[in-house]
C-alpha cells in the first residue's frame, strides 16, 4: 500500500484536484470539475474518500457536488438546501464539513447551517442558529453575510462552532438546537470608540480547531489573530510579532496543538496583499507566543496577491505538508512543514479554498 | 399516438404540448436532458414542475424558495418575460434563458 495525497482546490471557475505520492515532489492536476461553477469549498470524507464541493451559480443557485471516484465524475443536489418560502433565498454554499459520524454540514449565504445525513443527497435546515436573538442585527461583511467557517468537534457530534462575517463566532453544544456568541476578547476596530468588544458583530475571517481535543481554537479576524483555550469562550490576541493584524486564512498543524500557520496581509485599507510585495507564510510552534516568516521558494518582490479565507490547509503526513492558493491563481505547496515552498499550479482561476486528503491505496 | 418524454399522449384529444427550450448549461447538469422539451402545462409553474418530474432537481435550478424564477434566469412566453403564474396556451413556445452574468 502506498499513500496518495490529494489537494482539493475550490476556484471561482470550478473544482480542481492535485495528486501526488507521499514525497509530494511532483503533482498531477485534474479539472476543472463541477461544470466550472464558482466553488467556494471542496472537502473530503477522510474515511470513504468521497469528495464534496459547495458553491453557487449566479443562474442556478446553490448546490453541493459529490464525487465517489476522486473527481472523475460528479453529481449535484440542493434538495432541501433552502430557507422557508418568502425568506431571502440561499445564494451559495460557502463551507462544508464532514462529521465523525459521516453526516455532512453546509454553511451558506445568507448565513445559515444545513445538515445532510444521506451523503449530500438531501438537506435539512438547522434553524436554531437563525433563532439566536442577535440574528436581526447580523451585518454582511465585504463578501456578504456568509457562514464560512464550520468546525466540528471530532469527539462530540453535538459540539459545533461557526464563523459568520460580520456576526462573529457562535457555538452550539446540543447539535445546533441552541447557540451562544463566543467573541469575548476579540476586537471590532470598526465600531465606535468604547464599543470595540461587543458580544457579537466581530468580523471573523477564519476559525480552526487545534488537534488534541482540548478545546483549543485559533481565529484570524479582520482585527487581529487570536487563540482560545476554552472552546471560544474567551480569546487572547496572538498578533504580536506578526507584520499586521489583518489576513484571511489560518491552518493548524495536524498533530501539534501549538502549531499554526497564518498569512498576514499588509492591512485592510492598504490593498490587502503580501506585505511589501513579499510573500510569506508565518508559523508559530508555541501557540502564538512567537512567529517565524517562511519565505523560501515564495515570490519575493512584486507579489501583490492575497490568500482567501479558506485557501490554506495542512495534510496529515510526517513531516506535514502545507498548501495555500492565491486570488491570482497560484497554488503553493510545502512538504516540510512550511519551511520551503514550490508553486505547483501557477495559473488556476482565483482560488477560494484548499483542503487535503491522504489515502492508503 | 406520439411518445412524449416517456408518456403516451392521445394526440386527437389532448391539447398540444408547450415546447420548452432550455439553455445548454442547464441541460448539461442533468444527464439525459434535452434542449427541446414538449410538455403539457397550463402555467409556467406547472411547466417547472413537469421539468422537475422528468429530471429531479431541475426545478430548484430554475426557481428559488421565494418561490420565484431565479434572478438571473428569464422565462419568455410569446416574446414577453413571464413569471411562475403566467398561463401557457396549448402549443406555446417557452424560452428559458440565462442572463448575461458572471466574470
Amino acid at each position: 500500500m502506498a499513500r496518495q495525497v490529494f489537494v482539493l482546490v475550490g476556484t471561482r471557475k470550478g473544482a480542481f484536484v492535485l495528486e501526488s505520492d507521499a514525497a509530494r515532489r511532483s503533482w498531477q492536476l485534474r479539472g476543472p470539475f463541477c461544470e466550472t461553477w464558482p466553488t467556494n469549498h471542496v472537502v473530503a470524507d477522510p474515511l470513504s474518500g468521497t469528495l464534496y464541493a459547495g458553491g453557487g451559480n449566479e443562474w442556478f443557485g446553490p448546490a453541493v457536488w459529490k464525487s465517489t471516484d476522486l473527481g472523475a465524475s460528479w453529481t449535484h443536489s440542493s434538495q432541501g438546501l433552502a430557507y422557508e418560502a418568502g425568506q431571502a433565498p440561499v445564494k451559495s454554499v460557502w463551507s462544508l464539513a464532514v462529521a465523525a459520524d459521516g453526516s455532512l454540514y453546509a454553511g451558506v449565504e445568507p448565513a445559515g447551517l444545513f445538515r445532510s445525513t444521506d451523503g449530500g443527497e438531501s438537506w435539512s435546515h438547522i434553524d436554531g442558529l437563525q433563532q439566536h436573538p442577535s440574528r436581526p442585527e447580523w451585518n454582511p461583511g465585504g463578501a456578504g453575510l456568509i457562514l464560512h467557517s464550520l468546525v466540528l468537534d471530532p469527539a462530540d457530534p453535538n459540539k459545533i462552532w461557526v464563523g459568520i462575517s460580520a456576526a462573529g463566532v457562535f457555538a452550539s453544544e446540543d447539535g445546533g438546537a441552541t447557540w451562544e456568541a463566543r467573541n469575548r476578547g476579540t476586537r471590532a476596530d470598526f465600531m465606535p470608540e468604547g464599543q470595540n468588544y461587543p458580544e457579537f458583530g466581530q468580523c471573523v475571517h477564519c476559525l480552526v480547531m487545534a488537534p488534541g481535543g482540548r478545546g483549543r481554537l485559533y481565529q484570524q479576524n479582520h482585527c487581529g489573530m487570536y487563540r482560545s483555550d476554552d472552546g471560544g469562550r474567551s480569546w487572547e490576541s496572538i498578533e504580536n510579532g506578526l507584520p499586521s493584524s489583518f489576513g484571511f486564512p489560518a491552518a493548524v498543524h495536524p498533530r501539534d496543538p501549538d502549531g499554526l500557520y497564518l498569512i498576514p496581509l499588509n492591512g485592510d485599507i492598504k490593498g490587502r496583499f503580501m506585505p511589501e510585495g513579499n510573500a510569506a507564510v508565518w508559523r508559530t510552534g508555541d501557540a502564538g507566543a512567537s512567529w517565524q516568516a517562511n519565505r523560501a521558494g515564495l515570490p519575493q518582490g512584486g507579489a501583490y496577491f492575497n490568500v482567501l479565507r479558506q485557501a490554506m490547509a495542512t495534510d496529515t503526513l510526517e513531516p506535514a505538508g502545507v498548501y495555500f492558493g492565491s486570488n491570482a491563481g497560484g497554488l503553493y505547496a510545502s512538504a516540510d512543514e512550511g519551511e520551503s515552498w514550490n508553486c505547483v499550479a501557477p495559473h488556476l482561476p482565483t482560488i477560494t479554498s484548499v483542503e487535503t486528503l491522504v489515502l492508503e491505496r | 399516438m406520439m411518445e412524449e418524454a416517456g408518456e403516451k399522449i392521445d394526440v386527437a384529444s389532448a391539447p398540444a404540448p408547450v415546447l420548452v427550450r432550455l439553455p445548454p448549461h442547464l441541460v448539461v447538469l442533468f444527464p439525459g436532458a434535452e434542449r427541446l422539451v414538449p410538455l403539457h402545462a397550463s402555467s409556467v409553474a406547472e411547466m417547472v414542475d413537469g421539468l422537475d418530474a422528468l429530471w429531479p432537481g431541475m426545478g430548484e435550478r430554475i426557481c428559488d424558495e421565494t418561490p420565484a424564477i431565479r434572478r438571473h434566469i428569464n422565462v419568455f412566453v410569446a416574446g414577453r418575460r413571464a413569471g411562475l403564474n403566467t398561463p401557457l396556451a396549448p402549443g406555446a413556445d417557452v424560452f428559458v434563458i440565462t442572463a448575461i452574468s458572471g466574470g
